[in-house]
């Protein structure tokens, strides 16, 4: 059987992660499944939850009313879902609901945040690896932003 | 290497209209056969032609066929202006003058017992699908092939039937994304850039072909080098207003080369710097 620790150790996201990093962490992750069309959060709630997802994918969506939602990215397996728990107010900005049925660690927020206040070599190599994502999500979103399939 | 030109370059084919099927709401695909009298013409995969309607105009459209077919010559037109709307709405048996085919093509045979990375942008996808049926027609001649192919919306993605059957053939790997996603959606949300982690590459045994607006080109290409790929295996297929297609009038000019006559295809290597030019 696999172990937590294990898992996460083997997750792009902490690849090359510090050994004693990934034990610190695995006090706060557990598996979680998901079936498809479940929403594994919704816009304005609580954020307190980040996930690896390890099978499966997941449409990230903006909420509007009177109209279907809007999928602005899709993720699968090997990727990380949701960094609002990181910044006040944590609060989740978008909707993930899953599109197939999802398996994934969760990792605590407030578990994981006080950790890194703990402990800021493990914060700053969290923030790295978020910093990243970050990075190559807004410029993807950049490039939706331009349209560039419009016709000129 | 180009196919020879038996006639004078100048002078149009006459071909009538065998078959036009809708793709997306402004894109369609002719099937044009030789009329009685005309040379029938074999291609290179990437190489385009001019397209007369008769009255309207002429304009560069790559050749989107299999090359293994000798008795047509097919066209992937977007309709956004009076020339292509024109051709898109020719009847079945009206006929449309054909120039060429001119132009360079794909670098099939460097490509011989690689890996083939395909990445194409809305219809960018057009003038890459010759390389596609190229490679599965020869199967034994080239290494995996990874098509990365992005579209606006679901709607706008050419050849939905074909991608799903190519993504079944075996050492084929068929990745699809779109910008804007609906309900309806089951596949990937994202820029074409996106579907790279998803895509089983081996860099150094790979050459990549490209298609698609500029700008997903640039970042395409960035990313291909992020893989590693080497920048000498990344070819790109470039669009300017080419007019006489024999690189006499100048008007597809870009830095020191004719798209029409030099191109359309390009090594990454040859076009790097001229891609960061905003005059150009």
């Amino acid at each position: 059987m696999e172990t937590l620790e294990r898992i996460i150790a083997e997750h792009p996201f902490f690849a090359d992660l510090d050994h004693g990093f990934t034990a610190l962490m695995v006090g706060c992750a557990s598996n979680v499944r998901f079936k498809r069309g479940d929403y594994i959060f919704h816009e304005g709630d609580p954020a307190d939850t980040f996930y690896l997802i390890r099978e499966g994918t997941v449409a990230v969506e903006i909420f509007a009313p009177q109209h279907d939602p809007i999928v602005i990215a899709t993720l699968a397996e090997g990727e990380i879902l949701g960094w609002s728990w990181l910044l006040p107010p944590y609060q989740w900005k978008h909707q993930a609901r899953a599109l197939d049925n999802v398996r994934a660690i969760a990792l605590d927020g407030k578990c994981l945040r006080e950790k890194c206040e703990q402990n800021h070599d493990l914060g700053y190599e969290v923030l790295k690896r978020f910093a990243r994502i970050i990075e190559q999500r807004l410029e993807s979103t950049r490039l939706q932003l331009i349209d560039v399939y419009a016709a000129k | 290497m180009a196919t020879a030109l038996a006639i004078d370059p100048m002078l149009s084919q006459s071909y009538l209209v065998r078959e036009v099927s809708k793709e997306t709401p402004d894109t369609f695909t002719l099937r044009l056969a030789p009329d009685a009298g005309s040379n029938g013409s074999g291609f290179q995969p990437g190489q385009f032609s001019m397209l007369w309607v008769f009255g309207v105009g002429e304009l560069p459209i790559s050749i989107s066929g299999d090359p293994a077919e000798h008795d047509q010559l097919v066209y992937t037109v977007r309709s956004v202006g009076q020339a292509t709307n024109a051709l898109v709405t020719r009847a079945v048996g009206e006929g449309v003058g054909v120039r060429g085919p001119f132009g360079n093509g794909w670098p099939l045979q460097a490509a011989r017992g690689r890996d083939v990375i395909v990445v194409a942008g809305g219809i960018g996808l057009a003038p890459l699908r010759p390389v596609i049926y190229e490679v599965l027609n020869h199967r034994e001649d080239y290494g995996r092939l990874v098509v990365l192919y992005g579209a606006r919306s679901p709607r706008d993605l050419l050849y939905r039937k074909e991608l799903a059957a190519w993504a079944r053939q075996r050492e084929t790997q068929v990745l699809v994304t779109v910008d804007y996603g609906g309900m309806s959606w089951r596949g990937h949300v994202g820029v074409v850039t996106t579907l790279f982690k998803y895509a089983r590459l081996k860099p150094t045994r790979s050459v990549a072909m490209v298609c698609g607006p500029e700008i997903m080109m640039r970042f395409v290409t960035r990313e291909l080098e992020n893989c590693g790929l080497s920048r000498s295996d990344i070819y790109l297929s470039m669009e300017r207003n080419m007019k006489c297609a024999l690189g006499f009038c100048g008007h597809c000019q870009y830095g020191p080369h004719f798209i029409c006559k030099d191109g359309p295809v390009f090594p990454y290597e040859q076009l790097r710097t001229l891609l960061e030019k905003y005059e150009l």
